[in-house]
């Protein structure tokens, strides 16, 4: 099967161009000589299947790290029979080096100016067959964002592709090759001679909005203020469609599911309802609030005002030796942190990358949030609920500040702050449904991967030996969890609890499930039963631990991908699993002080 | 027009515009700043200053930036007079 890909400068459109082209339809897979995963989807082009793959964004085909290494990596691994160059149309005049830098490695190539719409709004007119004369490439105007445009892209990569077929050797399609023409000052007078920019094109509406959202004094209190709102959004409209999941779940199970298994061996029924069911059902009951939360977060990252946070925390964070990117990672984190800490790669620092990798395991993940959710809601008052679980954020971000002090020494960073602040960009509500689909699809492929498992194992633990009272000190987990009680019980976190915590180092998505499993309860039921058997103190204990200690196993594995060090990942396991039992103990023990 | 004197970029306030004239910077550095549009000859325009010593927001041709005003004193600029 033939191959393109797709290259291009970061904050060009290419993940939408990809989507366009595509539909939904995109997969993940591992490549050659990459340790990342790239998206990659079959489409039909003329009469032929061929595979699209979307490269990472980069600055310049010559660098050696990161990002760039990605991409010059698969393109030595990799046959690639064209290569759709994605430029911002607005910005061709800068980003037309990248053509050169790629046509000079002998691969066909189709230059795709994209954001047709923004540069017509700034009043820049673009003579695509000038231009495509001139370098003698191939050249399309589109809107991946409305659709303009995509049908000629289609047909160019239709000719292009046959033309291929046509040619013994991969030689270029005119008399002296494009190469010839691509130099770095051919390719900015082609642009000059074709892309007519008048003498103020400027985003009004982003300087307006930038002067009230980057405002010396106000920037922060309204990024704050936003991302707060954004929270209680997320929860106020979340929260009601969970209680209609917990409750149909639970309605569903009665009515159907316990007369249906009745006839069934007390082992088996035991499996399928106490443990596969309770476990995935409980946890089900928490997707809409986690997806509301991820779909929510994307939106924010698609309007652009991740950046203008970037901006606004740069120079706090240059304090703890980290810099604005760190920062909008680590909010990035709290959506999910693998995603976040292979984001690090934009970094080209290695101290900083390090650094910043050692922090984001500490943002409060979606997948802990549930954790919470659920501990709150079982032994918190509902008016006080949003604080408690704002303290919990406000603890994430002080364990992320202290983490980077104490290690801002050993991990420097040297990386120049250069980015790029794009104009505001409102997604089509398309791009939201799609986009949303997309963190559906991950979550749920994430979860099912870990729980099914899980919640089995979690059933035998609390089930066996044979003769053992289900969920008693007897049973496997009643063992284990005795064995770690003179380590945990300082914290407040019972035997019970303990195991919960074991299952949580697999992930997170699991503790629920778990919770489940070893009271034999389901939903509003397994609330009260916990809510009987500790006090909100050990509560808040064990939230405080299940926050800080190793995320989950992915994550541990990310950070061993990138980092690609034993050293630096036993670390990022070991500081903050002791950083959490000291953050517990001086919570449980001081707060018995005064609740005794 | 007056005559100016050649500064660095973070010398530059709000509002006020150079032109760049040379890039003291690592090979990596240059190419990074190229390509994100900062080349000799190319007029820069600071839009804003962060507060407590952050980064400078500037605009080279229709590409808005942050950068540190430690990386910025690594641009040489003529500054404009109007």
């Amino acid at each position: 099967m033939k191959r393109i890909a797709l290259i291009g400068m970061p904050n060009t459109g290419k993940s939408t161009l990809f989507n366009r082209l595509t539909g939904a339809h995109a997969k993940v897979g591992n490549w050659p000589g990459l340790t990342v995963e790239l998206l990659s989807a079959r489409i039909l082009v003329g009469s032929d299947m061929v595979q699209l793959v979307d490269l990472p964004g980069i600055y310049d085909l010559r660098a050696r790290s990161g990002d760039e290494a990605v991409v010059t990596t698969f393109l030595a691994k990799n046959e690639v029979d064209l290569a759709l160059v994605v430029l911002n149309a607005s910005q061709a005049e800068r980003q037309i080096t990248l053509l050169g830098q790629i046509a000079r490695r002998d691969l066909r190539v189709i230059l795709v100016l994209n954001m047709a719409d923004e540069a017509a709004a700034l009043g820049i007119s673009i003579d695509r067959e000038a231009l495509s004369s001139d370098l003698g490439v191939p050249a399309c105007l589109i809107s991946a964002k409305y659709g303009q445009g995509v049908e000629q892209l289609h047909a160019l990569m239709t000719t292009a592709l046959r033309s291929k077929d046509a040619a013994a050797a991969p030689a270029a399609g005119n008399e002296a090759g494009p190469g010839a023409r691509l130099d770095e000052l051919s390719l900015e007078a082609a642009i000059k001679r074709s892309v007519i920019i008048p003498a103020h094109a400027s985003h009004a509406a982003t300087e307006k909005i930038d002067r009230v959202l980057l405002h010396p004094w106000l920037g922060l209190p309204i990024f704050f203020t936003l991302m707060f709102l954004l929270f209680q959004a997320v929860f106020f409209v979340g929260k009601p469609i969970q209680d209609v999941m917990a409750w149909a779940l639970a309605a569903f199970r009665s009515a159907v599911l316990n007369p249906a298994f009745a006839g069934l061996p007390a082992v088996v029924s035991g499996l399928l309802l106490d443990g596969i069911y309770n476990g995935l059902g409980t946890v089900a009951s928490f997707v809409p609030l986690i997806i509301l939360f991820f779909l929510c977060m994307a939106v924010v990252e698609d309007t652009g005002y991740l950046s203008r946070a970037a901006f606004l925390m740069d120079a706090l964070m240059s304090r703890f030796g980290l810099d604005g990117r760190s920062f909008v990672m680590i909010l990035m984190g709290f959506g999910c942190n693998v995603p976040a800490l292979m984001g690090t790669r934009v970094m080209r620092s290695r101290g900083l990358r390090l650094l910043t990798m050692l922090v984001i395991p500490l943002s409060l993940c979606s997948a802990r949030l549930q954790v919470f959710l659920f501990f709150i809601a079982a032994l918190f008052p509902a008016d006080i609920a949003p604080v408690v679980l704002f303290s919990l954020y406000l603890i994430s971000i002080a364990t992320a500040v202290l983490t980077s002090q104490l290690f801002k020494r050993r991990f420097v960073n040297d990386d120049p702050f250069v980015l790029e602040i794009p104009p505001y960009r409102f997604p089509t509500t398309q791009q939201m449904l799609l986009r949303g689909w997309q963190e559906v699809g991950h979550f749920l492929r994430r979860a099912t991967r870990f729980i099914v498992a899980g919640v089995v194992l979690v059933w035998l633990l609390t089930n066996f030996p044979a003769g053992a009272a289900p969920g008693s000190v007897d049973t496997w987990a009643g063992q284990i969890g005795s064995l770690l009680n003179p380590v945990l019980s300082p914290l407040g976190i019972d035997p019970k609890l303990t195991i919960a915590l074991i299952f949580g180092f697999v992930a997170k998505e699991v503790v629920i499930g778990a919770l489940a499993v070893i009271y034999a309860r389901e939903g509003g039921a397994l609330m009260t039963t916990i809510a009987s058997q500790i006090d909100w103190v050990q509560a808040y204990s064990f939230m405080l631990f299940t926050l800080i200690y190793t995320p989950c196993l992915s994550t541990i594995a990310t950070i061993r991908n990138e980092a690609r060090s034993r050293a630096f990942t036993a670390l990022a396991v070991a500081w903050p699993l002791a950083l959490a039992w000291v953050v517990s103990f001086v919570f449980y023990q001081s707060a018995r002080l005064y609740w005794a | 027009m007056k005559k100016a004197q050649p500064d660095t970029l973070d010398a530059l306030r709000p509002g006020e515009t150079g032109t760049i004239l040379a890039l003291h910077a690592s090979v990596e550095l240059y190419r990074r700043l190229a390509a994100l549009g900062l080349r000799v000859g190319k007029r820069v325009r600071i839009l804003r200053r962060g507060r407590f010593a952050g980064p400078l927001h500037i605009r080279v041709g229709t590409t808005d930036l942050m950068l540190r005003t430690s990386d910025a004193c690594c641009i040489q600029v003529q500054r404009s007079h109007t």
